[in-house]
């Protein structure tokens, strides 16, 4: 299928896992792929109309006003928030690497996610994972 | 042979920079390297300028318009936005050739009449291109990037490659290879009368093969692939009312006519016909499609030769090089992209938005962009930055807001940008990558238009005042007319606190 290689990457995420090929293949075609050269941003902190990104290869860092919070590999995700929350970033993504991504408009991530609930089940595991992970820090 | 085969310029050497690519990607920026002093060759394996349009679109007209009625002077500034296709140029007699080429009662170009305004470009614009000059291979000496070509080795420091995305693509699909792609579509009238024809893909190309061959009396036309043609945000889309008898008669039930949401399994021969089995993820079981030909309008790359072995990193499965704001390789420095390539570079892509820079209309302003980046960065040439003075800067920026050709084709992806310093005062630094000042630390300010999250086009103003960066919408206007009191009283209060006292 025209992105055959994108499929065949996702089946390998875990937020895919439960996809059949057709479904795979259907978000092949409606996500983009983009690449990042070492230095840019993905996501900039403060402004609007951002996207969802799901990273394929390489790394980044977030940086909240300039310091570094997290660094995100293969399989993560981020911009979900404020897809779902439709606020401004607090956050900047960098790429550190070359890093390639999958990326979702912002404004289509709800009902991307209504189409696949299998994949926004997912999305919430690791969104639980997240919040045990930050109360731990506490 | 054509004549310009025959005076051939620029012989195998060295040369600061070399463009490779005779389409209107190579010509605007070939052009504009000229007019900024910078020597440099250009090469190409065609027998004479046109690029892709010297084949394509295949049947239709063009989507990009030219309008030849309008309310400023043809071959002004302001005029390139009525004019989609022609290059743009300094001297008001080099615009706005294509308009001379077009016949009276259209306002898109044919593919002959967009290869004849180019033509004429190159001509009056006295672009000297090397033609009949294959480039073959890359690689890199030192400093210097070697280009070898059917004539010899090109030695540069910058290769800016203005090749088109014009190699078809056809994707791994069992069986795909025993049709045809759209680019090997027989444009014969009645090649596909009473045939039955399915088109794998649902993107521009396959709309206007399926238009065009609708036309021609076939039997059954299918469309197929895993997800619906994108028609609700037009702003965004592709796709353009022109091309949609197919979609128009499947929606409304004509027999023979089918859109189908589906992945393509595989294509086996059964005799003369073919079966396509697709896998509809709301179906247990696959559609089977019999048909007499099978038609791949998967799209295109670009031909890159061996630039993914010189460290050319690239995306869409290889169609297209990864490149900086400035287009330039994200990993190898001094390899540059002109012309529809430049697509690649995808700017902030705010609520998804691309830019138009697959089209003429887009990437002649990147060329202009990219030349003079190349001239300063590279060869040290010192760009005018004229200063504004305090009190015309909200004038200005209302006025390009309401007039840049640059701000109106290229939404959100090019901005005007002035800099602010406290000695060197209020400079304009001319059109840019929006993404540039946005992820820059210089102090100033940059005007864009942009569609918002409900396609409405609205003035954007960015600033960065002591390194903060911050983002103004302002209201929309109906008529896109953004020079009253409406504007220029909020963008006064905007940007009075970043402007010298």
């Amino acid at each position: 299928m025209a992105d055959a290689p994108v499929a065949e990457r996702l089946a390998q995420l875990a937020l895919f896992a439960d996809l059949r090929w057709p479904e795979l293949e259907a978000v092949a075609h409606t996500v983009e792929e983009e690449v990042f050269g070492e230095g840019q941003r993905a996501i900039r902190q403060g402004l609007s109309g951002s996207a969802f990104y799901i990273v394929l290869e390489g790394e980044a860092s977030v940086l909240v006003d300039g310091t570094e919070r997290a660094r995100l590999g293969r399989g993560d995700f981020f911009g979900e928030i404020s897809a779902l929350t439709g606020e401004i970033p607090t956050a900047d993504v960098r790429a550190e690497t070359v890093l390639r991504c999958l990326m979702l408009p912002g404004s289509q991530l709800e009902p991307f996610l209504l189409e696949h609930p299998t994949v926004m089940l997912r999305m919430l595991h690791a969104e639980a994972r997240r919040v045990r992970d930050a109360n731990r820090w506490r | 042979m054509s004549d310009t085969v025959s005076s051939r310029p620029f012989p195998p050497g060295r040369y600061p920079v070399v463009v490779v690519g005779s389409g209107p990607g190579g010509l605007q920026t070939s052009y504009f390297l000229s007019r900024l002093g910078v020597e440099h060759a250009v090469l190409s394996a065609d027998d004479g300028p046109g690029g892709m349009f010297r084949r394509f679109p295949l049947f239709e007209r063009l989507i990009s318009w030219t309008h030849p009625s309008a309310d400023v002077p043809r071959g002004s500034r302001e005029f390139e936005a009525h004019d989609q296709n022609s290059l743009i140029a300094d001297d008001p007699d080099l615009g706005a050739l294509v308009l001379d080429q077009i016949g009276e009662d259209h306002r898109r170009p044919a593919r002959d009449e967009m290869a004849s305004g180019l033509r004429a470009f190159a001509e009056r614009a006295s672009v000297g291109v090397r033609y009949g000059c294959r480039w073959e291979s890359t690689r890199r000496d030192e400093d210097e990037l070697v280009l070898v070509t059917s004539d010899g080795e090109y030695r540069c420091t910058v290769a800016i490659f203005a090749v088109g995305m014009t190699e078809p693509w056809v994707p791994p699909i069992p069986g795909l290879e025993l049709g045809m792609h759209y680019v090997h579509v027989s444009s014969a009238p009645d090649r596909y009368e009473d045939r039955r024809v399915v088109i794998v893909g649902k993107r521009n190309s396959a709309f206007e093969v399926g238009e065009a061959i609708v036309r021609s009396g076939l039997r059954e036309l299918t469309l197929v692939s895993p997800r619906p043609p994108d028609l609700a945000r037009l702003a965004r889309s592709p796709l353009r009312p022109w091309y949609l008898t197919p979609y128009d008669e499947h929606v409304r039930g004509a027999p023979g006519r089918y859109v189908l949401n589906a992945s393509v399994e595989r294509i086996e021969r059964r005799g003369q016909e073919f079966l396509l089995h697709a896998l509809d993820p709301t179906r247990p079981e696959s559609v089977v499609v019999e048909v007499d030909d099978v038609v791949a309008a998967t799209g295109f790359r670009a031909p890159l030769q061996d630039l993914p072995e010189l460290g050319v990193t690239t995306v869409l499965d290889g169609r297209l090089p990864a490149l900086t704001p400035f287009w330039e390789s994200v990993t190898v420095p001094g390899v540059y992209f002109a012309g529809n390539v430049t697509q690649a570079a995808q700017g902030l892509r705010k609520h998804g938005v691309a830019s138009v820079s697959s089209m003429v209309c887009g990437f002649r302003y990147n060329a202009r962009i990219l030349a003079r980046h190349v001239a300063e960065t590279v060869f040290g040439i010192r760009l005018g930055r004229p200063r504004i003075e305090p009190a015309n800067v909200v004038p200005y920026l209302l006025g390009e807001l309401t007039r840049a050709p640059e701000l109106t084709m290229q939404k959100g992806y090019l901005a005007r940008v002035l800099g602010i310093d406290a000695e060197a005062g209020i400079r304009n630094l001319g059109i840019l990558p929006l993404e540039v000042f946005v992820d820059g630390s210089h102090d100033g300010v940059a005007a864009t238009l942009e569609f918002d999250a409900d396609e409405t086009i609205r003035p954007v103003v960015y600033m960065r005042r002591r390194g903060v960066l911050n983002e103004t919408a302002l209201p929309p206007h109906p008529l896109r007319r953004y020079e009253d009191a409406e504007y220029g009283e909020p963008l006064d209060a905007l940007v009075r606190p970043l402007l010298p006292s």
